[in-house]
């Protein structure tokens, strides 16, 4: 069954149980739109039952929506507890992370170079129809859409795990055929999986172990065999270069934080050495102090010249974080704007339409 | 009615069914004594005792572990019973009650380390199973028991089916009743397909695991027993090393690995392909030396055809999960 | 078995958040029982047990068993086992002994010998290719779990065995094959030179080898290791070939020590070589698991073995604490994890992945 109607099964459960308090955790997590404003108003309509609700969830958006109080937690501890009405998202997020959050926008793309990637009339039966897009080196392209937009599979099919088709991928002006993902990534294309914890780490294994995993052949030295100094240099450069909170890199990977653990991810793919990089919602899960951070990290590598498609769900960071915004319904491309010329409210319009 | 159908093509136990009645057609076509009443009759009672063993096997395949000391616990309680009677005397209601309380228990004991220890269900059961086996090897030091007292060897065939059958056919009922209709089934086929929902919805874990492999015991020392009703003896050694057959046919009757997936009419098919299989080779002449090779390729092919369909119905729905 | 493979793909992708005892701590107990063993038995024996004698009894009788644990250990490493590796070097026993047999006569001139051979060494390496490659590309491409794959294969394999000698027993190897199992050099014997041979090549490939990390890799997640870029299916297939190449191994061992092959030997080794590799600090789960610290498993229990054999112990009684040394050593690993949870206050995610191992009921 679908997610949101097997959610609505676990609600059910709870009232069958004649439960009195229902406590839900991060339940938006892979709803669609329409979906979440069900989900909220039951939510709603539970206090009808005299059913109290706990809401844990780290959108703040949806928290406002519905809560009568919101109690903040930081660091293992309550920061405080407020009436809905004496307080905005803005506050929330102050309170969570402890620094003012300032939002802006991107600083238009300096240079008009070639595109890195440009892809023609790309179309999968079933997924996405009829695809043209450019991309150009250091730009970073936001795609919007709902669950089922066919986002995912077109990404998947630009990382050579989903092949179209018809259509042609160009990198770098040459025609490709990604049939695997390792051809993908020979072309320098990387893809950052929306779901960290299954697709994009080896919880189990070691931090390094999951830094060098995609460039294992390219750390041999004789014999074939993987150059113990060689991996311990990448494993150290790319720790230090995006500041992995760690001092044992043969520690387990699922020991990290969920921030530190998404710039482990960062760092496979970096490793690589890619021109185009497909990040897909990379901050779900993760708070909104650590999300700062990886924004920062997104910046310094479309200055490095990486080309970036952002994939979201979320207006604000596509806004506030992409050169150019694509926004994608029932598997075609249906809008494209400028992040500076356009307001929330289109753009929501856009998605929704 | 066209739906029904293709519906049904799809599930496993059909599947297998058709294969079974394939090779009936063409055992039955080729050799003149297949099909016949007494072959039949002969056929089930000898796979009567490997029936009452995957009945126990297959709830806890469907919990989502795996028991490889079931043959050792069928010896143990089987030497044990016959110990007693032999000594004590009694009659059939003891034997019964006293195998199902040895098995049970030594069944329990591997539950109870699954979840304390929190191992894995393989590397647990093999211990034990070495543990159980040498220990009574040691005692018995591989002795048979022959005196068995008459009341139990004396033939109790109920209208000419002969008791192992009878026994057997009870077994797969009962395990039938309870894995569909009681709540303790439902429970069971919850924590092998999902384990942390069971729990979190509050499911009694190691009670059900308890439950499970304390089945399988049971199951595995009645088989024992009644073993030792047919061949009139009690070899301490002669059940070992049968386990990976009985897996094999509760497998091919479409249980899985992995948990929450498993019929009782699945496992009567598994048994029944491979009991007709060797069946029908054996009466074709083909000399039993090539039962291992033509068993071998059944299960790789069957196991590949079902992983396969699996596969594709997965790829179909990856965009449901999306 | 980890496993993953009908089931829904929740479960198949759900990711497994263990992480099994660090072997260096595996590695130190096992190094510590065995000297407990080894003076305990001592004290009891010490004129039989500390001998000259015992040395070499233990140093021949271990290498068949330990090659045939190399060969369950990798892929257990990978999230699998095979169950077919007692089945696979007893079929390329069976066709190495049965060119020797054939094609040696006594009167056979020595270079006419040397070359059979040689032909026969690598007919017994075509048997095991063969085998390992089907298993592999089943795991690999079908997506069966190993347990039902081997289970298929030992049967055919075995199967296959004992249709072509129906039931009997081949024999009669010239001594060149007879060396390898029964003669020493420098007081070592040569059986035991191939298994650390092969424990060297194992733990190299295993922790150097792109291939061998990423065995690891495969066997704690398949999928995320997949979408990290490597070819996840030939990994695989690799897996079970290297598996069957060191049955083939295993297979001159035991054919040089019992001078004779057939369809049936060594069949009670199956579940021991699980019981070694798992003792030994091999993560049942995948993923996990060091040569050393097999090679110290076998080791403990051959000296537990030669020392009850010694005290007049019924090899039965030794077989019964096997059983329970696992145990034990399971529960030891649990005692130690919740000691650490304990007393040394880990930071709330390294708590919880200690504390998170997913058991199989």
């Amino acid at each position: 069954m679908p997610i949101a109607v097997r959610q609505l099964v676990a609600i059910c459960r709870a009232l069958a149980a004649q439960a009195r308090l229902v406590v839900m955790d991060e339940p938006t997590a892979s709803l669609t739109h329409t979906e979440i404003d069900a989900l909220l108003e039951t939510v709603n309509g539970l206090k009808a039952h005299r059913i109290a609700t706990v809401f844990v969830s780290h959108k703040l958006e949806e928290v406002m929506r519905i809560a009568e109080r919101v109690t903040v937690l930081r660091d293992g501890s309550r920061v405080g507890t407020y009436p809905a009405g004496d307080i905005d998202r803005y506050r929330l997020a102050e309170l969570m992370t402890g620094h003012k959050l300032e939002p802006s926008l991107k600083p238009r793309l300096a240079n008009e170079g070639a595109p890195i990637l440009e892809v023609r009339g790309l179309t999968r039966r079933g997924h996405y129809e009829g695809i043209d897009l450019a991309l150009r080196p250091g730009e970073i392209l936001g795609i919007i859409g709902r669950l089922g937009s066919g986002r995912t599979e077109l990404a998947l099919s630009l990382f050579g795990m989903n092949p179209p088709d018809s259509g042609e991928i160009r990198v770098a002006g040459k025609s490709v055929r990604l049939r695997t993902n390792r051809t993908a990534i020979r072309r320098g294309i990387g893809y950052v999986s929306e779901d960290r914890l299954s697709l994009g780490l080896v919880m189990p294994q070691s931090i390094a172990d999951n830094i060098v995993v995609s460039i294992l052949r390219k750390l041999t030295g004789i014999l074939g065999l993987i150059d113990g100094d060689r991996r311990r240099k990448t494993v150290s450069r790319w720790i230090h270069e995006l500041n992995v909170k760690t001092s044992a890199p043969d520690r387990p990977v699922q020991e990290l934080s969920g921030g530190n653990q998404q710039r482990v991810v960062l760092a496979k793919w970096l490793a690589t050495d890619p021109r185009i990089l497909i990040l897909d919602s990379p901050t779900v899960g993760i708070d909104v102090g650590a999300k700062a951070g990886i924004y920062q990290t997104v910046d310094a590598l479309s200055r490095r010249g990486i080309a970036i498609i952002l994939i979201s769900d979320e207006v604000e960071e596509v806004l506030h974080q992409t050169h150019r915004i694509l926004v994608m319904l029932s598997g075609r491309i249906t809008a494209a704007f400028d992040p500076g010329e356009v307001t929330e409210r289109e753009l929501r319009e856009a998605i929704n339409a | 009615m066209r739906d029904f159908l293709g519906r049904a093509v799809h599930r496993h136990d059909v599947q297998i069914g058709a294969i079974v009645l394939l090779m009936l057609a063409f055992f039955g076509m080729l050799s003149p004594g297949f099909l016949t009443l007494g072959n039949f009759a002969d056929l089930l009672e000898t796979y009567s005792v490997m029936a009452i063993m995957a009945a126990g096997l297959l709830v806890v395949l469907i919990s989502g572990g795996i028991d490889i000391s079931f043959e050792a616990i069928a010896a143990v309680s089987q030497f044990l019973v016959a110990t007693i009677l032999v000594r004590f005397g009694g009659n059939w209601f003891v034997a019964f009650s006293l195998a199902g309380l040895f098995g049970a228990s030594l069944g329990a004991v591997n539950a109870l380390l699954i979840y304390y220890l929190r191992a894995i269900s393989v590397i647990v059961t093999i211990s034990t199973m070495t543990f159980y086996f040498s220990i009574l090897m040691f005692v018995t030091q591989g002795r048979s028991i022959y005196n068995l007292p008459n009341w139990f060897t004396s033939d109790l065939s109920l209208l000419s089916v002969p008791f192992p059958v009878t026994v057997a056919a009870a077994a797969l009922v009962l395990t039938l009743f309870i894995l569909s209709r009681l709540t303790i089934g439902r429970q069971i086929y919850g924590l092998g397909g999902n384990p942390e929902a069971a729990k979190r919805m509050g499911c009694n874990i190691v009670g059900l695991q308890c439950f499970a492999y304390g089945y399988s015991g049971f199951m595995a020392a009645i088989a024992g027993i009644v073993q030792a009703h047919r061949v009139e003896e009690v070899v301490p050694y002669a059940l070992i090393g049968r386990e990976l057959d009985v897996l094999a046919a509760v497998v091919l009757g479409g249980a899985s690995l992995a948990g929450g997936i498993g019929t009782v009419s699945g496992t009567v098919l598994g048994i029944l392909l491979l009991a007709v299989l060797q069946n029908g080779l054996t009466l074709l002449g083909v000399s039993s030396y090539s039962f291992g090779l033509v068993t071998g390729v059944v299960i790789l092919v069957s196991v590949s055809a079902t992983a396969y369909t699996a596969k594709r119905q997965r790829k179909r729905s990856i965009r449901h999960a999306l | 078995m980890p496993s993953d493979i009908a089931p829904s793909p929740a479960s198949v992708s759900a990711p497994r958040f263990t992480s099994f005892p660090l072997s260096d701590p595996t590695i130190t107990m096992l190094g510590g029982l065995i000297v407990v063993a080894a003076a305990i038995f001592g004290a009891l024996a010490p004129s039989r047990f500390l001998s000259g004698d015992t040395l070499r009894a233990i140093a021949f009788q271990m290498p068949e068993l330990g090659i045939l644990s190399l060969a369950m250990m990798v892929p257990l490493m990978s999230g699998g086992l095979n169950l077919a590796i007692i089945a696979t070097a007893n079929l390329c026993a069976l066709v190495m002994a049965a060119i020797l047999t054939h094609l040696i006569q006594p009167s056979t001139p020595p270079l006419i010998v040397a070359a059979v051979i040689v032909l026969a060494l690598l007919a017994g390496l075509v048997t095991a290719l063969g085998i390992g490659s089907l298993t592999g590309a089943i795991v690999a491409f079908f997506g069966v779990p190993p347990i039902l794959v081997t289970l298929g294969t030992m049967t055919l394999v075995k199967g296959t065995s004992v249709l072509a000698t129906s039931g009997t027993v081949i024999g009669g190897f010239p001594p060149a094959i007879l060396f390898l199992g029964n003669g020493s050099f420098f007081g070592i014997p040569v059986s035991l030179m191939l298994l650390i041979l092969c424990a060297a090549v194992v733990a190299v490939i295993l922790s150097h080898a792109p291939f061998g990390v990423s065995v690891g890799l495969v066997g704690s997640y398949e999928r995320a290791t997949r979408y990290s870029g490597v070819a996840t299916e030939w990994v695989l297939v690799g897996v079970y070939v290297l598996s069957s190449l060191l049955c083939w191994v295993a297979a001159l061992v035991m054919m040089a020590r019992f001078n004779s092959a057939s369809a049936g030997y060594a069949e009670s080794y199956l579940l021991v070589t699980i019981l070694a590799a798992v003792l030994g600090g091999v993560d049942p789960f995948g993923g996990f698991g060091r040569v050393l610290g097999l090679l110290l498993s076998l080791l403990l229990l051959q000296v537990i073995s030669t020392g009850f054999n010694l005290l007049g112990f019924s090899p039965y009684l030794t077989a019964a604490i096997w059983g329970i040394t696992m145990i034990l050593a399971i529960l030891i690993a649990l005692l130690r994890d919740q000691w650490l949870v304990r007393f040394l206050r880990p930071s709330p995610a390294e708590s919880a992945a200690l504390q998170t191992r997913n058991p199989e009921p």
